[in-house]
């Protein structure tokens, strides 16, 4: 009996040392986790599942190289289905029941309105995607506009520019009634005052409307030179569709501007010729003035495995940011050696970053400091056919001078042809 | 007081001290933050019990009355930055007036047309709340808490005490209309109107106080999801899931009881939470639509009328 | 600047969306109207009816057939649920109003749900050779996909306001709508006229399905917008009138246009429902009503 006690106090012992060695060891294998609400479905969802694919891709590669401060990345996703009503509830869950290390916000301004408040409210650092003056009211020091514009003014800037060149005198303005298209609108509102250009139709319209039939008759019926257009994926595709069957006039020398969804591969091949002559705002065209150091590779490496997932296979919007993302994150936690968010805010705002779309570096309040929206006119495009985007003179980026790659053609009606 | 009122009371007081309790102790904010949610649907669906259980009028625009609460605590903070309290009290005010009108408006016809009349309130209030530039229309608006007060240390607890608060006035009013005249009344009217009115009973009148009160409580719990959520957008406040859900609840837990909604509330609230949280916010309305038909076809007493029959078994039992 | 041409154009269109709207209406016309049953879940059905179109859309079926093909499917399933509803409800006889409305009301919520399961919450649409070209009427240009819509609901209406007065069956569920004793007296079983009628209501709401893919994209939120058309349409007409439907669905189409060309779309949601609580204020029992 006697024996049989030391032996098993002996185990005990042993054990217990074991167990303390190993449990220092053990919480430094505790991966760093990142969590996100992202559209996978819904109308921004053809855009959120190749930016997840994108921070997947980063997420690897980093655990690759060994990891972060050490530890694996591990990225926690939740699909938000474009909603915005159930952002607040994922990432207070996120926040409180996960226990993330690092927030990255979900892909657009509508769905990422929503949680500004809390993320203030909290004082986390919030790395958001793709979203447009959400900081402008609430001034939180620690988020970071990860996009290639800073303001309305970048976006809408060049289609007005082009307009004014083919000599327009009046615009109509339609905008979806939600975050990032009021801003928007706004912004080109402002620089068609400063132009003097006059305002011949204006309407916003609730996100859910399906039928614009309406809305084109009224926009030709008032004969407008520029035809400036805000609104997300599913309006998009309504309102070309609208603009084919009743037709826009000949007076249009310009169509477009904002247009979310033309920017992703599955809607604009479904589109094919119905989007010929649209000018639009996007982040990347294939060209050698946007060749940035390492995004072919990214790009290359990102088409293969977006074929196998089923996903936009030539990525052409969001996954190079959203790997830059990545990137910046990597950069700020390696340097500051910390996870702590104020250090890493501090971080962010004072230093710039190498990516894979460029240096970028972040103003005050979070935007990019040097806009960079490359503005492409569609052209000469066939219905159904994903590879005719990766021949030259399909995506003409017409605007700004240093990203040019030819003439916008103008009107509209004659660049459809 | 009568020994029942005394043992409503002595209940309502402990649920107040473990509410106090929770704040005191309890860590995890998410914690608050789901139960805020279970708490708000025991006052919508005592509310609507008002109505649906005690009178038979089915009210389908639940969300109407909530909505138009929220955004009245909206229009106060905006305003002058009105404390919560007032936020509540306004909100009643404004969704009371709401019901009131809906009620006039329909009472004098059949059921269904009651029903789809509130759904019509519902998009109304909607499309004038979109057109609204002031609330942030479509677009949506921010709220900004105001700092929290001591002793509270987040305002999400403090959200937490007032819905408990809140909670437990609305099943205070409930079990006083349930056990008066008033309660009489309205059942009458709900086994038959056209002989309760050969009775004598004014049925005009208490519809529309029951429309009345059930817009006001309902109102009073939009209230504070201002603050609660800190960004309110239209689509959302005014969703057709509120119907619903205050809808399903009271039908699960039973409708002649002021308890059947409190504990359809707590059992769906929470199955929905858990839902949620762990699977999907669809498998969640699934399990709120599941429930509600195999209740409404297989036990329309609710969970209140199981326990009885069980009771009403066991009695039996001892007898023989 | 007042635009006449603005005008007589949204009045146009109205008229093509409002025979749409009376078709996608007039199966609720008969359940709720003639029936007495609280088909809440109408709008539901209908967009199954729109999904099953899509689904047979993939695979090459023209969306009209579809929907004709669906309709013995629809058929079927309504004598299924009216059996269903009149044994757990209607033959109890008490309570049934409540019990009655919130049985369709979680029907409608499943329905809804387990289309988001099965098909996401993406918007999905059909092709055929009639939807995206438009004819040139003068100056203006109509998308042939209202008009194949037009046509049909003209059709489906006609046809059943026609069935419902000259044949044999549609007589008895007119005559079991009146007077449901009377009818037992004269020898008929109204329970399995009724069954027929709510079944030929669900097998045209098949039909008015696949209209509606082919009149714009679907998603599974859609029943919410048409519970406000369809129950608007059926009291605006007046319970139990066929060619009241066809009427009420025109100014309902017709109003919302010319509201959404003067005002814009963020009003439009609002017409309907302003309509059919203007008509209970004014004239419960409807433009046509008994």
């Amino acid at each position: 009996m006697k024996m049989f006690m030391r032996y098993c106090s002996f185990l005990g012992c042993a054990f217990a040392l074991a167990v303390g060695m190993l449990a220092p060891a053990a919480h430094a294998q505790q991966p760093i986790k990142i969590g996100m609400g992202i559209s996978q479905t819904g109308a921004l969802g053809g855009g959120g599942k190749s930016a997840l694919l994108a921070l997947h891709m980063w997420a690897d590669d980093v655990n690759a190289k060994g990891g972060l401060l050490g530890r694996k990345v591990e990225l926690v996703v939740y699909d938000d289905q474009s909603n915005p009503a159930t952002t607040p509830g994922i990432y207070t869950k996120l926040i409180d029941v996960d226990k993330v290390d690092l927030l990255i916000g979900p892909y657009a301004s509508v769905p990422t309105a929503p949680i500004m408040p809390l993320v203030k409210q909290r004082d986390l650092l919030l790395m958001s995607n793709f979203t447009f003056k959400l900081n402008r009211n609430l001034k939180h020091d620690k988020v970071f506009n990860n996009s290639p514009w800073s303001n309305e003014e970048d976006l809408a800037d060049g289609v007005l520019q082009i307009g004014r060149a083919a000599g327009a005198k009046t615009i109509a303005i339609l905008a979806a009634d939600q975050e990032f298209a009021q801003n928007l609108a706004n912004g080109a509102k402002s620089i068609a005052g400063r132009m003097g250009l006059k305002t011949v139709y204006e309407q916003n319209y609730p996100p859910s409307t399906v039928d614009f039939s309406a809305m084109i008759r009224a926009i030709r019926a008032a004969k407008p030179d520029i035809v400036y257009v805000c609104s997300y994926p599913n309006d998009s595709v309504a309102i070309l569709r609208a603009v084919k069957e009743i037709g826009i006039g000949d007076s249009v020398k310009v169509f477009g501007g904002g247009m979310v969804g033309l920017q992703f591969t599955p809607v604009i091949v479904g589109l094919g010729s119905l989007a010929n002559g649209v000018v639009n705002f996007t982040s990347y065209a294939p060209g050698k003035t946007m060749d940035f150091p390492g995004v072919r590779d990214f790009l290359d490496r990102y088409s293969k495995k977006a074929v196998a997932e089923n996903v936009d296979p030539l990525g052409y919007y969001l996954p190079p940011y959203s790997y830059a993302i990545g990137q910046m994150i990597a950069q700020a936690v390696t340097a500051t050696k910390s996870l702590n968010h104020k250090v890493l805010a501090e971080y962010l705002h004072k230093n710039e970053m190498q990516t894979i779309v460029g240096p970028i570096r972040f103003d005050a309040l979070g935007e990019r400091a040097k806009p960079a929206v490359p503005l492409v006119q569609f052209r000469s495009l066939v219905d159904k056919d994903v590879e005719q985007f990766r021949k030259p003179g399909r995506l003409v980026i017409v605007y700004p001078p240093q990203y040019k790659t030819g003439e916008a053609i103008v009107p509209f009606e004659k660049a459809r042809n | 007081m009568s020994p029942r009122l005394k043992s409503y009371w002595v209940g309502a007081a402990a649920v107040v001290a473990l509410g106090i309790l929770a704040v005191a102790t309890v860590r995890n904010e998410y914690f608050f933050f789901a139960s805020y949610i279970v708490l708000q649907f025991v006052v919508l669906a005592t509310a609507w019990n008002i109505l649906g259980g005690y009178a038979g009028y089915v009210n389908f625009g639940t969300g109407a009355f909530f909505g138009a609460g929220v955004y009245t605590a909206v229009v106060l903070i905006n305003l002058f930055g009105a404390p919560l309290l007032v936020q509540i009290l306004a909100a009643a005010a404004v969704s009371g007036t709401l019901g009131f009108a809906t009620g006039m408006l329909t009472l004098r016809l059949r059921g269904i047309f009651y029903s789809i009349a509130t759904v019509a309130v519902a998009i109304i209030i909607e499309t004038l709340i979109v057109n609204w530039r002031y609330v942030g229309g479509s677009t949506g608006i921010q709220i900004l808490r105001p700092p929290v007060m001591p002793p509270f240390e987040s305002y999400t607890k403090m959200l937490f005490l007032a819905m408990v608060l809140l909670a437990v006035a609305a099943t205070a009013i409930a079990r006083f209309i349930e056990t008066s005249w008033i309660g009489r009344g309205l059942r009458a009217i709900r086994d038959s109107e056209i002989a309760a009115e050969g009775c004598g009973v004014p049925t005009l009148k208490l519809k529309l106080f029951a429309c009345t009160v059930s817009g006001a409580l309902m109102g009073a719990a939009g209230a504070p999801l201002a603050m609660y959520q800190s960004f309110i957008e239209p689509v959302s406040a005014f969703s057709l899931n509120y119907s619903v859900s205050a809808l399903a609840m009271p039908m699960i837990g039973g409708t002649s009881h002021w308890i059947g909604p409190v504990i359809g509330a707590i059992l769906l609230g929470s199955i929905q939470q858990i839902v949620m949280v762990t699977i999907s916010n669809e498998i969640n309305v699934l399990v709120v639509g599941v429930l509600l038909v195999l209740f409404v076809v297989g036990a329309p007493s609710g969970i209140v009328g199981l326990a009885r029959a069980l009771m009403r078994k066991r009695v039996g039992r001892k007898a023989a | 600047m007042f635009a006449w041409e603005l005008l007589a154009e949204a009045v146009l269109f109205g008229l093509l969306v409002g025979c749409f709207y009376a078709a996608v209406s007039v199966g609720l016309s008969i359940s709720l109207g003639l029936l007495d049953v609280p088909q809440v879940a109408h709008p539901a059905f209908l967009v199954v009816g729109s999904y099953g179109t899509y689904l047979l859309g993939r695979h090459g079926w023209d969306p009209l057939l579809a929907g004709i093909a669906l309709a013995p499917v629809f058929f079927v399933v309504g004598i299924l649920v009216y059996r269903f509803y009149y044994e757990t409800f209607e033959k109890r006889g008490e309570d049934t109003g409540v019990r009655g409305l919130a049985f369709f009301f979680g029907i409608a919520f499943i329905v809804e749900v387990l289309l988001i399961l099965a098909f996401g919450v993406d918007q999905r649409s059909v092709d055929a050779p009639y939807i995206g070209a438009s004819v040139a009427l003068g100056d203006v240009r109509i998308p042939i996909r209202l008009l194949v819509a037009f046509g049909t609901a003209l059709l489906l209406t006609g046809g059943l306001a026609l069935y419902l007065a000259k044949t044999f069956t549609g007589r008895a569920i007119k005559a079991v709508a009146q007077d449901g004793v009377a009818l037992r007296l004269m020898g008929a079983n109204p329970v399995r006229i009724k069954q027929w009628a709510f079944g030929i209501a669900t097998g045209v709401t098949a039909i008015a399905g696949a209209m509606l893919i082919v009149v714009g994209p679907v998603d599974p939120n859609l029943d919410r917008v048409y519970i406000g058309r369809t129950f608007c349409v059926v009291v605006l007409a007046g319970l139990g009138s066929m060619g009241g439907t066809l009427v009420a669905g025109l100014v309902l189409g017709v109003t919302e246009s010319i509201v959404l060309t003067m005002f814009g779309a963020s009003w439009a949601p609002a017409v309907a429902f302003g309509l059919l609580l203007l008509m209970l204020g004014v004239r419960p029992q409807g433009l046509f009503g008994r």
